[in-house]
């Protein structure tokens, strides 16, 4: 077949299976966009900001497992498309960004609307590709999604010269991808799968820490049969979250920064820990050198970099996480805990922080737990960074594998309304709940416009309090209540703003109407907001003061900090 | 705490446009200390192979090495510190030279198995190879006739005997033969 640039780059998309695309044209691309029309199969949403197409892939290849495709042109097309590479390459998700490029003889010349985006985005992508041939398209294209979905995901970008996409070639796909130095290593050695059952059935306080890796692995069945097999409790990584029921009777919740103080102790006692999928965070270890001081280490992980990066490895495995949990499920001789068991459950007693304080007041922290309780944790919830996402975490309980959608590595704001809108393109069964924060919320709201043009039912709860929530929260508590641009006096009407994008909305101001209004929410059929006056000035607890060790927690309001700002 | 120290890294890298911006960015991103570098082609087409000298401990090199191989143009990595090796850096050499003193240059050149590669009126040009001390001691020497000019490439290493020095030969036809050893220079 003899074909243009454009028409190989759609015929690629078809064979890898996609279905659909976020992006927004412009002049270096616009011969992509004049063969869409002949792929009807190839769906793409028109997005308001490029930014919010890369989010929105994300979004949809987090949902969906599969990989998400935004577009772009070249220039400020390209660089919008930045924070949202950058989210993605943190989180490893799955992500192809075709941008446009100045045609091959401008390039370098600082032509119009030209600028050097493999450049730009090498510390941001898995790989990328700057294609000056248009016979090399289509085998670049099946390398990018091998890259792209294979071993530790990532984002891969393939910026394409505008005559690249003109001009025209033989079209073949290939059937294979051959690269000399990328080989992910998927089984774990079979030695260290041994070892590992053997620390396992020596110790006395294991834990497991389970990541994002278990659910880009789709491991979810394996690491319950290790859990429930050897006995060993399972907290989960804010990325990890959803990764294992959290009303088993193993389940831990969150550790870490802003996670359960008594996941942070439990840790601290732990003498083993059976890391998966997770790279020990800063936010979750605190201070290094006071880490799990009595634990040796198992850790499983698909990128062999991660192993022994931050922590002390005793038993390294690298592997998929599907495939080593299955080994070592298998391996692992079966267990009672019954000390540690009920020294947990003395610690969290002791130490409640999953108990939500009383009050009679809009406490956003009930909005979630409502939420929660209304959709029985069975919709996919979708949040943004700050507050709201740490309440997110901690109040609702995820039930349904793979159902927290959130920006853990760089913490983006704005994420929580593209990813969405790309989620609930992914799953059009599903209910989705995008829990925003008033500040993030306002940072990509045009696409509301998108949601509404593709009339998708995204529930919006907005937790609005005026504030930079988390920010307020520092300085509040170690800033001595200095506060420094934190707060938006003037936020516009939510509820008009909706309506005027023609989005039904709700307001509410008072405890007694939270679950009247969610549930009016979810029976409209379009998309629904929201807006929650909640308690202004409530933080989030445990607070791990950064550059602290995790057991230095504030576990909740005290006096002294609490009033601090008031003078 | 283990002492810093240099390692001498080698890697076989594709030789693809941009290749030597993204290991040189990893290197700056992740603050890798890396004092020298070279790159050149290999004895396999379209496969280049790369040396550098990266200052810091074990861990510093493990991370490295691993942060090296995420590179998808990257194809093996090896520390060959520890081995034994041939290890040689490329100097020239612009010094002030005369009638007077030429000949005394000339046999500082002979001893260190330098080439005068180019004579003025009252310059000379050095070429000169070896390890970093050879080249620096010659620079010593050197320096009392007047240094103009200098330019000196990086560090390039091969594993000497038949082992290959970017990990097993990829193809069946590298010439593995065992070099004679040529150092015995001051």
């Amino acid at each position: 077949m003899h074909l243009t640039g454009a028409q190989i780059v759609c015929e690629s998309l078809m064979r890898e299976g996609i279905e659909v695309m976020f992006g927004l044209p412009g002049g270096a691309i616009l011969p992509l966009y004049q063969a869409m029309p002949e792929y009807p199969q190839l769906k793409h949403i028109l997005v308001r900001h490029e930014q919010n197409a890369a989010h929105a892939a994300d979004g949809y290849a987090r949902a969906s497992g599969k990989v998400g495709v935004c577009i772009a042109t070249s220039g400020p097309g390209a660089t919008n498309l930045v924070t949202g590479l950058a989210t993605a390459m943190m989180d490893s998700i799955p992500v192809i960004a075709i941008t446009g490029q100045v045609p091959r003889g401008a390039i370098g010349k600082d032509a119009f609307q030209e600028t050097d985006i493999t450049g730009i985005t090498l510390p941001i992508t898995k790989h990328n590709y700057l294609v000056m041939h248009t016979a090399d398209l289509a085998g670049t294209i099946k390398e990018a999604f091998h890259i792209a979905r294979t071993g530790r995901p990532g984002p891969v970008l393939i910026d394409i010269p505008r005559d690249v996409l003109t001009e025209s070639a033989d079209f073949v796909y290939p059937d294979n991808v051959t690269l000399k130095g990328y080989k992910p290593t998927m089984d774990g050695n079979g030695l260290q799968i041994k070892l590992a059952a053997k620390l396992i059935a020596d110790a006395k306080r294991p834990l497991i820490l389970a990541g994002h890796g278990v659910i880009i692995a789709n491991a979810f069945d394996e690491l319950r049969e290790l859990a429930e097999t050897a006995q060993v409790p399972v907290i989960t990584t804010l990325l990890g979250i959803s990764s294992f029921p959290e009303d088993h009777v193993l389940s831990m919740g969150m550790p870490g920064m802003h996670g359960m103080a008594y996941n942070n102790i439990a840790i601290d006692r732990s003498d083993l820990l059976i890391a998966v999928g997770m790279r020990f965070d800063d936010r979750v270890t605190g201070r290094l050198s006071t880490f799990a001081p009595h634990a040796k280490v198992i850790h499983i992980d698909v990128d062999p970099a991660e192993v022994g990066k931050s922590v002390h490895v005793t038993v390294p495995i690298v592997g998929d996480a599907k495939r080593v949990l299955h080994a070592l499920a298998n391996e692992v001789t079966p267990a009672t805990r019954l000390e540690w068991l009920q020294e947990i459950d003395e610690l969290r007693l002791e130490h409640p922080s999953d108990r939500l304080r009383e009050s009679d007041k809009l406490l956003p922290q009930y909005v979630l737990k409502e939420i929660s309780d209304v959709t029985n944790g069975n919709a996919i919830v979708v949040t943004g960074v700050g507050q709201h996402q740490m309440w997110a975490a901690q109040a609702y309980t995820f039930r349904e594998p793979n159902s927290f959608i959130t920006s853990g590595g760089l913490g983006t704001m704005g994420f929580e309304v593209p990813a969405a809108m790309g989620a609930q393109v992914a799953r059009p069964d599903k209910t989705v709940w995008s829990i925003a924060g008033d500040g993030g919320f306002q940072m990509t709201m045009s696409e509301l416009a998108t949601i509404v043009e593709h009339q998708l039912p995204v529930k919006f709860a907005l937790i609005n309090n005026g504030y930079l929530g988390l920010v307020r929260q520092l300085q509040d508590l170690f800033e001595g209540g200095k506060r420094v641009s934190v707060e938006y006096s003037h936020n516009p009407d939510f509820v008009a703003l909706a309506e005027a994008f023609g989005i039904r909305a709700f307001r509410v101001t008072e405890k007694g109407q939270m679950r009247g209004a969610i549930l009016e929410a979810m029976a409209h059929e379009g998309p629904a907001l929201i807006d929650f006056r909640v308690e202004p000035e409530e933080n989030v607890y445990p607070h791990v003061p950064a550059g602290e060790g995790v057991t230095e927690m504030l576990e909740g309001p005290r006096p002294e900090t609490e009033g601090a700002w008031k003078r | 705490m283990e002492a810093v120290t240099d390692h001498t890294i080698s890697a076989l890298v594709e030789d693809k446009p941009g290749v030597l911006a993204r290991v040189s960015g990893l290197f700056r991103r992740r603050g890798f200390n890396i004092s020298n570098l070279s790159v050149g082609h290999s004895e396999v087409p379209n496969l280049s192979r790369m040396t550098f000298v990266v200052q810091g401990d074990e861990f510093v090199v493990e991370q490295v090495t691993k942060q090296l191989y995420k590179l998808i143009d990257v194809v093996r990595v090896n520390d060959i510190t520890g081995d034994a090796k041939v290890a040689r850096e490329l100097a020239l050499v612009k010094v002030k030279a005369n009638a007077d003193n030429r000949s005394e240059i000339m046999q500082l050149v002979d001893i260190f198995r330098a080439n005068i590669v180019d004579v003025a009126a009252d310059t000379v040009v050095i070429e000169v190879t070896g390890d970093e001390d050879k080249i620096d001691s010659l620079f010593r020497l050197l320096k009392p006739f007047g240094i103009k000019e200098v330019m000196r490439t990086g560090r390039i290493a091969m594993v000497r005997g038949p082992a290959s020095t970017g990990g097993k030969p990829l193809t069946a036809n590298v010439d593995d033969h065992n070099a004679p050893d040529v150092e015995s220079v001051p």
